[in-house]
């Protein structure tokens, strides 16, 4: 078992960095693929760095500390009408916000509103000497000097310890609706995600549950909701059940924690283009993978199951030159399959990390 | 300074450059004379110039590689160009590096509506890049005002914004792909296809570095689908705080429109002068909003756009008559720097941030500013997301002008960091405001930056120069010129030659002598 230590102050983290030679920070431990401690390595525990800072709903921005639990600040959000559009994952299990942002999650709706990567707008980490790095800013629109905070998404604790976050976040929507369309197999419900890519309707989610059944999630004036669901029939030429209310945003709290995800099975995701779902699709039907694939299927969503290794699904996505990681269960390594970077990810990683403090990415 | 050092790099590259350069392209794509030089030796931000060693015309990727390899193997710095409309000097030539032309390489290599990307080599037209893709009924979201003749891949290096990622996001989130050459000649793949990548996001962080971490060869793009329904309204008020205040209002609303932009008396009467978008007249303000998405939606929530604009003390409002006015209304807007020659042979063009709950205070202190100082400011912003563009008008011919020009931007910006904003919203740092990232950020953070810098480039020769002041200066002693005035915020005039009217300062630090 290694060592644990927990920080509840930066002072208490840089202490920690600088007196450690292998360290990884860990937030709520809700993704532990990438929060384990390889061997000889250090966790240092910064879920006690929390509160939100700065939040004014008016300015559509907050600023808080990086061990700050989602749900505390989903519910702030919510106070004031306003919530993260990016959607992310496993809050109810308790991910902090530093934890989204290492781990680079986002959740369905991510589809249309974008991921953790296009609402982070600054942040404080530690590099691996224990030095305070700030870059960004709390404004939502800012170009000045390179574009940190960005690094940070899914960089899992490799290249800095977050110790404060600033974000934008949008308005609520006045009413959800969901349609599910069940198609004859995996082709037509491509074709399908082909056709809406291209067509003028707002989706917020689109998911897919292979073979063949589509979600589709619409936000909106619930008053022109009836109208949008019967345009949308229209363009995907059949008609689907719909969801309303309370169940249907049930369904979706299940898609986004994981729900479907069977015990001692662990969770991964895959990126990847509509395009290269066949191929995926054939590489794991075989196998009894359960899986979904997210943001009109540019993400898949996979439950390894806990008796292969994780070596089998690395060697499976090089060969589809796909890049995965593994959120949970307890690869050697979580980033499995091509990872791209090269020599630049090695020189910014030489950059902020020389003494090698933390894990290899 | 560092010319001595510069001027004996530049010998003892001198002759092995030209013999290297040649061995990779046509005489007739190697530029030397100071003729041909001297249409690259400033980008629209004209008041800085330096004329290169050499301008290469690349039209492959090959080329540009091998080029790199040279620049690193002689240790001569180069420059990327794309279209040269940066408006902070980020193409500014190394007089004693190369440029490395980047407008031939300008194809769409490839469109697919349904993955909704575009692959396009770094000098294609941002404009064109929508133009392809609107049969699919897709388009390429970022709009900076010149989008008609500025270049991806400047975009990229500069993370350009625009009027619409109010809604959208910058050029950072749009792009999904990158094939860099880094400055040492070294090929990496950045990113991919998917919208939603896993490990470290390596390309969020080569999107906005200025050109210093090396030369994208070919980008991946996101495109977004075309909106069912958009809905435009010109919003006429009192006061430039009026304007602010209704737009505050429009957030405040949950309302979230695809672009929020204000114009001032100065800006409008530009605009009319030139593009003649005919918005109202003899108003003192004017606020477009637009707003985009189902028909179903936007319908009923432009009646809400409507009471709230009228709430917050409109005294006109006025819809486009159909697309085409529409683009007029939008043409006005996009236009407004270059029209503002019709008021001003030069000016200064200013791209802080303040917080957007702070627009009317921050618009009352630049009111305050320009009358102070007896220096015209016509103010467009991008009102949604509290990105100001003040225009500081000013005579460059007359003694002095352009330092008080300069010292009134540089209020302006120490204002947007005291509101807890930023030096700039997309614009980027580059020559213009190299001595102001250290009033932004701590000495720590630059130095942060500083080392990933060295660490990507260790040979300093991608694009050096820009967004840091020179180490070897203190950074306080170089952020005043000879003269003791503020290290130039920011001179633009139109873009395009630089004329005889405009400003004759020459870039500190770079050598200007041809």
């Amino acid at each position: 078992m290694s060592a644990s230590l927990r920080a509840d102050a930066i002072e208490e983290a840089q202490a920690a960095l600088r007196g450690h030679e292998r360290v990884l920070a860990r937030g709520g431990g809700t993704k532990p693929a990438l929060s384990s401690p390889p061997e000889g390595t250090v966790t240092l525990d910064v879920s006690g760095l929390t509160g939100i800072e700065d939040y004014d709903p008016e300015e559509l921005t907050f600023t808080a500390r990086a061990g700050t639990p989602l749900g505390e600040i989903e519910d702030a959000l919510a106070e004031n009408g306003q919530y993260l559009p990016f959607d992310p994952p496993l809050v109810a299990a308790g991910a902090t916000l530093g934890g989204a942002v290492a781990a680079g999650t986002s959740g369905p709706l991510r589809y249309r509103g974008g991921g953790v990567r296009d609402f982070i707008l600054g942040v404080r980490f530690l590099d691996g000497e224990g030095r305070i790095v700030r870059a960004g800013g709390r404004v939502v629109k800012n170009a000045a000097g390179f574009d940190l905070s960005k690094l940070m998404v899914g960089s899992a604790g490799r290249l800095g310890v977050m110790v404060e976050l600033s974000f934008k976040v949008f308005p609520q929507p006045q009413a959800w609706a969901t349609l599910t369309v069940d198609c004859a197999g995996l082709d037509e419900a491509l074709a399908l995600i082909g056709a809406l890519a291209t067509a003028p309707f707002d989706l917020e989610a689109l998911d897919l549950e292979p073979p063949g059944r589509l979600w589709l999630r619409l936000a909106g004036l619930a008053d022109a909701m009836p109208e949008r669901l019967e345009r949308l029939e229209g363009i995907l030429e059949r008609s689907g059940e719909r969801l309303e209310g309370e169940q249907e945003g049930a369904v979706w709290s299940e898609v986004r924690d994981f729900a479907w995800v069977v015990q001692d099975a662990a969770i991964v995701k895959v990126a990847l283009v509509p395009k290269r779902v066949r191929e995926l699709e054939a590489k794991l039907e075989p196998l009894a993978v359960e899986r979904r694939y997210g943001a009109g299927a540019n993400i898949a969503w996979l439950a390894w199951p806990g008796e292969r290794a994780a070596q089998e699904l690395d060697d499976l996505l090089r060969s589809l030159g796909l890049a995965g990681v593994f959120l949970t269960g307890s690869p050697a390594r979580p980033m499995v399959g091509t990872h791209r970077g090269g020599a630049f990810a090695q020189r910014v990683k030489s950059a902020l990390d020389p003494s090698g403090r933390f894990p290899e990415v | 300074m560092t010319r001595g050092a510069q001027a004996k790099t530049e010998n003892v590259a001198g002759d092995g450059l030209l013999s290297a350069l040649a061995a990779i392209y046509p005489a007739e794509r190697i530029l030397t004379r100071p003729a041909e030089l001297a249409a690259y030796e400033c980008d629209a931000l004209t008041s800085f110039r330096a004329s290169p060693r050499a301008v290469v015309l690349a039209q492959s990727a090959e080329e540009v590689v091998e080029t790199v390899r040279a620049c690193h193997r002689l240790g001569v710095p180069f420059v990327a160009r794309g279209s040269g409309t940066s408006l902070s000097g980020g193409s500014l030539p190394i007089a004693e590096g190369i440029v490395i032309a980047l407008n031939r390489l300008n194809r769409i290599l490839e469109l697919d509506p349904e993955q909704r990307t575009a692959v396009v080599e770094p000098g294609a037209i941002n404009s064109q890049v929508t133009a392809a893709a609107a049969p699919h009924n897709l388009f390429y979201a970022p709009d900076p005002s010149s989008q008609s003749i500025c270049s991806i891949g400047g975009n990229v290096a500069f993370n350009a914004g625009g009027a619409h990622c109010l809604k959208h996001g910058m050029t950072s989130s749009s792009v999904l792909g990158a094939k860099v050459v880094l400055p040492d000649g070294e090929l990496v793949e950045l990113g991919g296809e998917s919208i939603e990548p896993v490990g470290p996001d390596w390309l969020g962080l080569f999107v906005g570095s200025e050109g210093m971490f090396g030369v994208a060869l070919e980008i991946t793009l996101r495109l977004m689908p075309s909106a069912d329904a958009t809905r435009t309204v010109l919003s006429a008020y009192e006061s430039l705080e009026a304007a602010g205040e209704a737009a505050a209002a429009v957030v405040a609303a949950g309302l979230l429109p695809v672009a929020m932009e204000i114009m001032d008396k100065l800006a409008i009467e530009a605009a009319e002068g030139s593009v003649k978008p005919g918005y109202p007249e003899g108003i003192e303000a004017l606020l477009i909003v637009e707003l985009e998405g189902d028909h179903e939606t936007v319908d009923r929530e432009f009646e809400q756009l409507l009471e709230v604009l009228e709430g917050a003390g409109a005294t006109e409002l006025r819809e486009p008559e159909d697309d085409d006015q529409r683009a007029l209304y939008w043409e006005g807007r996009k236009s407004a720097f270059s029209a503002v020659g019709w008021l001003s042979p030069d000016y200064i063009v200013q791209d802080g941030v303040v917080p957007r709950t702070r627009l009317g205070e921050a618009l009352a202190e630049i009111g305050r500013l320009s009358e102070e100082n007896g220096i015209r400011v016509a103010n467009v912003f991008h009102a949604g997301d509290g990105n100001l563009h003040p225009l500081i008008l000013f005579k460059g011919s007359e003694e002095g002008a352009l330092q008080r020009a300069e010292e009134l931007a540089g209020e302006i910006l120490r204002m947007c960091i005291r509101l807890g904003g930023s030096v700039t919203g997309e614009h980027g740092i580059a020559m213009e405001k190299r001595a102001f990232l250290p009033e932004m950020f701590d000495e720590e953070d630059i130095e942060a930056m500083r080392r990933l810098w060295r660490a990507v480039d260790p040979g300093q020769i991608a694009n050096r120069g820009k967004m840091f002041l020179p180490e070897e200066e203190p950074e306080r002693a170089e952020a005043a010129d000879p003269d003791g005035a503020p290290s130039s915020p920011a001179v633009a005039g139109t873009a395009g030659p630089p004329t005889d009217g405009g400003s004759e300062r020459r870039g500190d630090g770079e050598r200007t002598e041809r």
